[in-house]
């Protein structure tokens, strides 16, 4: 398998913004190089793939691992709760609350 | 409101063939979550079914709930799906609040099931609905948009989430996509929820109710111009919660997208929401669908690999069709095609076959809910299984009918205070006094009271005019108030004249 093309800045530009992360222009040049290095080292997976190796996608070689269907205790709302930046309450309801979701322009 | 242009139907099938896609998600009815032990149990208070594994938070670890892999695939065997052998969980990765992970697992290129078909009777004919594939996934949360002034999203200043739905087991089955249905399109794609649910209401393995949300449906729909093979664009639906409205929303975007064709215009390609109050479709917002999920498959989960045998072991559990069952019935019921047919249009097939199991004769269970109960429940704007009456109180309301002590005029007053929470059939007739007379002399009282009242008809009646006897019944009935059974008061009336 061929080496990955290397990437650019306006592939980090594009999963950055996919990934909602403002990055300046200079952060996008640095992020280009150090994520290349890392595509890089896992390339050299590549060179041990041979048509006759099933390709790993699990350390694990297990399958069918399930849980049976038995409810247990969920979290105390007090401990959701602590992790919340803001929350609403109304009686026994409690909400984890969010900004706007839409931008002004949508 | 609308600001679309529409082109007459006619007018849409004449010039083009429609072409529909049906993406419908079924939640499963676990106890527990997709990949914890969470309850699933509907109505509970907000965020109080919440775990680190459905929150998401780090260091948590999913694990796959086997029976919401079981229901899954009975699901896909009932719609003649081929079940992979093996097959993995994939992320899909997107940012919005009702995932706290800001990914949903779900599966992309390795379904669970795959190719199948469901035969839909449209009013009397076979039409055959391929299926793509049936996958599992999990549910998101459910927001409050709070600020704006009707409570959407548009123009809300902040939102409130809850996490109980968060991780819910779902199925999403995706047809392929259905040509050469024309005008019958929007039928067609009701038809086919309609039987989807049905399907999946046999299984056992999920409520399937539409205005609870446990059955959600998105419509694709586009348009091929006449004589032309190439797919046109296609646009999809979302927020269709009813069988009505699926059928709405599928002629309204062949009439919008017949109008920009027919004006020379191009359709884009958009996610769509159906507004029941206006019944129309709007386009939704193409610049967060910009749809970029990155799926990968996902790493804290072993792949499912059904042996052969399980697989063949859970075929043996699914039921006949629902259009075979309904064969069945209407032969053990005696029910003519057209009745059948309007049962089951009705959603009354359930109702029915348990009012006679109840006890209730077929016909006569037949009529109830569709006669009375349908037209209360017309009135009221709700389904026949939303109306406040069980089907063993209705076979018990026909009971009281053939014992003779209510006949169909105060029937109905039973039935409608039942409707008003006031009892049992029983109860009712009891407490308010309601039976019809069946004390003999107090009867003999008021038909010897009204022949001697009517001398005249008594007369035409002894004279061989026997059709009179109507006038003196009718005396007879407002006498007792109603209070009596028609029949029996004919019989006694002629009794009484000629001895």
């Amino acid at each position: 398998m061929e080496c990955p093309v290397a990437l650019t800045s306006t592939d980090v530009a594009r999963l950055a913004d996919l990934a909602r992360i403002d990055l300046t222009v200079k952060e996008l040049e640095q992020f280009a190089g150090e994520l290349g290095v890392v595509l890089d080292a896992v390339a050299q997976v590549s060179a041990a793939a041979r048509p006759d190796i099933v390709p790993t996608s699990h350390a694990l070689n297990l399958t069918n691992v399930f849980r049976d269907d038995v409810v247990r205790p969920s979290m105390p709302l007090a401990d959701v709760f602590a992790m919340a930046p803001a929350v609403e309450q109304d009686g026994d309801s409690t909400w984890f609350r969010v900004p706007r979701i839409l931008g002004e322009a949508a | 409101m609308s600001r679309d242009e529409l082109l007459e139907f006619d007018e849409v099938v004449a010039a083009f063939d429609p072409v529909i896609g049906l993406e419908v998600h079924v939640e499963l009815a676990t106890l527990t979550k997709m990949f914890c032990a969470c309850s699933t149990r509907f109505g509970a208070a907000p965020n109080s079914q919440v775990c680190p594994v459905c929150l998401g938070l780090p260091g948590s670890l999913p694990q796959v709930n086997g029976q919401a892999v079981e229901s899954s695939i009975r699901i896909g065997l009932a719609l003649g799906c081929s079940i992979a052998t093996w097959c993995r969980f994939s992320r899909k990765n997107y940012f919005y609040p009702d995932m706290t992970k800001n990914y949903q697992v779900s599966q992309y290129d390795e379904p669970l099931c795959y190719d199948g078909s469901v035969e839909v009777d449209v009013d009397g004919e076979l039409i055959t609905v391929p299926i793509e594939r049936a996958h599992m996934e999990e549910d998101a949360g459910k927001s409050v948009h709070v600020g704006s002034l009707t409570g959407r999203i548009e123009g809300a200043e902040y939102s409130l989430m809850d996490y109980n739905r968060g991780g819910v087991p779902l199925v999403e089955i995706v047809t392929k996509p259905v040509l050469g249905t024309g005008a019958g399109a929007p039928a067609v794609a009701r038809a086919y929820v309609a039987t989807l649910r049905d399907i999946v209401r046999a299984l056992g393995v999920s409520d399937v109710r539409m205005e609870q949300g446990s059955l959600r449906c998105d419509a694709n729909v586009s348009l091929m111009a006449k004589g032309t093979t190439t797919l046109g664009t296609r646009t999809e639906t979302k927020n269709l919660n009813s069988l009505k409205s699926i059928e709405k929303a599928v002629r309204y975007e062949m009439c919008r997208q017949g109008a920009i064709l027919a004006a020379g215009g191009r359709i884009k390609q958009e996610t769509r929401h159906w507004h029941e109050d206006g019944s129309y479709t709007a386009a939704g917002r193409s610049k967060e669908e910009a749809e970029d999920y990155r799926y990968f498959p996902e790493p804290d989960l072993v792949p499912v690999a059904p042996s052969r045998e399980w697989v063949e072991a859970l075929r043996a559990t699914i039921p006949a069709p629902p259009r075979e069952r309904l064969a069945a019935l209407r032969e053990q019921w005696g029910f003519a095609e057209p009745e059948m047919r309007d049962v089951a249009a009705a959603d009354a097939v359930d109702l029915v076959a348990a009012t006679i199991a109840a006890g209730a004769a077929p016909q006569a269970a037949r009529k109830w809910w569709m006669s009375e109960l349908m037209r209360r429940a017309n009135a009221a704007g709700l389904g026949l299984a939303d109306l406040a009456i069980t089907p063993a109180a209705v076979a018990q309301v026909q009971g009281l009918i053939d014992e003779g002590r209510l006949n169909d005029k105060v029937a109905r007053e039973v039935i409608d205070a039942v409707l008003a929470g006031e009892g049992t059939p029983r109860e009712i007739v009891d407490a308010r006094g309601l039976a019809v007379i069946l004390d003999t002399s107090a009867l003999q009282a008021a038909v010897d009271a009204q022949i001697a009242g009517h001398p005249d008809v008594a007369e035409r009646i002894r004279a061989g005019k026997t059709q009179a006897v109507g006038v003196l019944i009718g005396a007879v009935m407002k006498q007792l108030g109603g209070q009596a059974d028609a029949a029996s008061v004919r019989a006694l009336i002629l009794a009484t004249l000629e001895g």
